[in-house]
């Protein structure tokens, strides 16, 4: 008996916080999602899907989800081989490399908040950027960064990743510090180049590594709001507007509470569905313990 | 002679360490500028140096306020978290129960919940039991977003502790909550100071449910303060570079400080 009542004393609190703020929330949000409701008042104005169907047909948030979807792709295609290879790079034994590591992974811990000012006023008409770029004679590479809708989405991505490249980075170092030394002196003592030392022995060994970042790397894309909130609140012209800008704007400028929540609920569903697949056809080999 | 792979490792680490290090220096020197200076070559050096921006920053109550309360909230957010968690990681390793894995699997598939998923619900429930404006409406609800974490990392190395040192704990006499107190939370220790740092950190850094549940300016934290500084001087660059490179401070601080928690730290979550 005692030992119920210590178990409902260990498990009670973090429970109850952990139900009461962030699964009940979400339950709570696909409820109101099925009212047209501005968070005052009685939910009265049943729409049923109503909602829904205006979310997943409106060309705004179609295109946030586009915009999420570029994010995603372009993380995956432009700072995963760079993470890799400045990774590879710093696996070395460099004179700094310890500072190297300071300073890399130093954006990571810097706030949202920080890092979206940082790079307004860097990216500032007229600034530090355009003044760098026409003093190294590339005048004709200056854009409004933040204010042409061709280019705000490349923008943000590339502050995107000078905050989050150090983490992969980091991780990957991590990973690579976890092979044994002698697999690498074995494959060249066979006769392998380091290159081939690094892409047959070094790289598959690093899979379970690089399927994680993956995993990290698109629910943080999918999720992206500080940034884009404080350096451009989605815009121009929607030019920039995420799931979840989206989901803030309606929810809170607007009051659109019961449209808000079916925002909501479809991100979650995207980011949920995402992860059981990946859970499925990526990580199970990991967890299985299966290095091949 | 140095291999030329060698070289271009010192090449791209120079790139790397450049195009990370100069937003960061701008950013401090700058705010030894005057905003005229900075207008007229935003590169460049200050001539002549001056001070009175981070002065004038340091001397007013706005910063220090920001300060202080982005330090209760994180405070009050990394306790419940961490005292919370480890009590539930406690139970959710060393007890025998049915649904035990069940729960377990549920505390960690809140990681995929992203806060703004409930931001909507969570507002209004805040705005319910009284906590808008509240620096418990922001820490409380942060606690709770970062137990999946704490659980996850937690739960393994409790799991670890061999069952030896439990016994010999109870055949000293210690009750279960005893052996948990004095014997398990000491040994656990570098995974708490692990989870310590990655619940301060996110709770230092957030940024939405501040925006959320706080109005008043008195009431905002860092990053709150950092983002509204921001566009309320939109004019005086120097002031805001100088404010956004105070702002840095504490965090680059304690990064240098406990460089190792935080890197080992996420590198073992990770890898589970």
């Amino acid at each position: 008996m005692t030992r119920r009542l210590e178990l409902a004393l260990l498990l009670g609190p973090a429970l109850l916080l952990f139900v009461g703020f962030v699964l009940a929330p979400i339950g709570v949000a696909a409820y109101y999602s099925l009212y047209d409701w501005q968070g005052f008042g009685s939910l009265t104005d049943f729409v049923g899907l109503g909602n829904y169907r205006d979310v997943l047909t409106g060309a705004v948030f179609q295109g946030a989800v586009l915009h999420n979807l570029v994010i995603v792709v372009l993380s995956l295609v432009v700072q995963l081989p760079v993470s890799v290879a400045l990774a590879l790079l710093l696996n070395r034994k460099l004179r700094g490399r310890a500072v190297l590591r300071l300073v890399v992974f130093a954006p990571y811990v810097l706030s949202e908040a920080t890092t979206a000012v940082i790079w307004l006023l860097i990216l500032q008409p007229g600034g530090f950027v355009d003044q760098l770029l026409s003093g190294l004679g590339l005048h004709a590479l200056i854009r409004q960064w933040l204010a042409d809708p061709r280019v705000v989405l490349l923008t943000l991505f590339v502050v995107i990743t000078w905050k989050y490249i150090g983490f992969g980075i980091i991780l990957l170092l991590a990973g690579l510090q976890g092979i044994p030394r002698e697999l690498i002196e074995a494959a060249s003592l066979d006769g392998a180049s380091p290159w081939q030392a690094t892409r047959g022995v070094v790289l598959p060994l690093l899979g379970p590594t690089i399927r994680i970042w993956i995993f990290l790397s698109v629910i943080g894309s999918l999720q992206v709001f500080d940034v884009v909130w404080i350096m451009t609140l989605g815009g121009p012209a929607n030019a920039s507007t995420t799931m979840a800008t989206y989901l803030i704007d309606h929810g809170f400028k607007r009051y659109e509470f019961g449209y808000g929540s079916a925002v909501a609920v479809v991100l979650f569903i995207i980011c949920f569905a995402f992860a059981l697949v990946y859970q499925r056809f990526a990580l199970r080999r990991d967890t299985e313990g299966a290095l091949r | 002679m140095t291999k030329p792979s060698t070289v271009i490792a010192y090449l791209a680490a120079a790139l790397v360490l450049g195009i990370t290090v100069v937003p960061l220096l701008f950013v401090v020197v700058g705010g030894f500028r005057t905003t005229a200076q900075v207008n007229t070559a935003p590169v460049g050096w200050p001539s002549p140096w001056v001070t009175g921006n981070y002065t004038a920053i340091l001397g007013a109550s706005a910063f220090w306020q920001f300060l202080w309360n982005s330090a209760v909230i994180a405070v009050i957010a990394t306790a419940l978290a961490v005292g919370f968690g480890a009590m539930a990681g406690f139970a959710l390793s060393r007890y025998r129960f049915p649904g035990r894995e069940a729960l377990y699997g549920l505390f960690t598939i809140g990681l995929l919940f992203p806060l703004a998923v409930a931001s909507l619900p969570l507002y209004l429930l805040l705005r319910q039991i009284g906590l808008l404006e509240n620096p418990l409406g922001v820490a409380i609800p942060e606690a709770a977003f970062s137990l999946p974490v704490t659980i996850l990392i937690l739960r393994p190395f409790m799991l670890e502790i061999p069952q030896e040192v439990e016994d010999a704990a109870v055949l000293d006499g210690a009750s279960r909550l005893g052996f948990f107190w004095r014997i398990l939370l000491p040994l656990a220790m570098p995974a708490l100071s692990t989870v310590t740092v990655l619940a301060f950190v996110t709770s230092w850094n957030a940024y939405l449910l501040p925006l959320l549940v706080f109005n008043d300016q008195t009431h905002f934290t860092l990053p709150l303060g950092v983002a509204t500084f921001q566009s309320q001087y939109s004019q005086d660059t120097a002031r805001i570079l100088a404010f956004t490179t105070l702002s840095m401070v504490p965090a680059l601080g304690v990064f240098v400080l406990a460089e190792r928690r935080i890197v080992g730290g996420l590198s073992g979550s990770v890898k589970g």
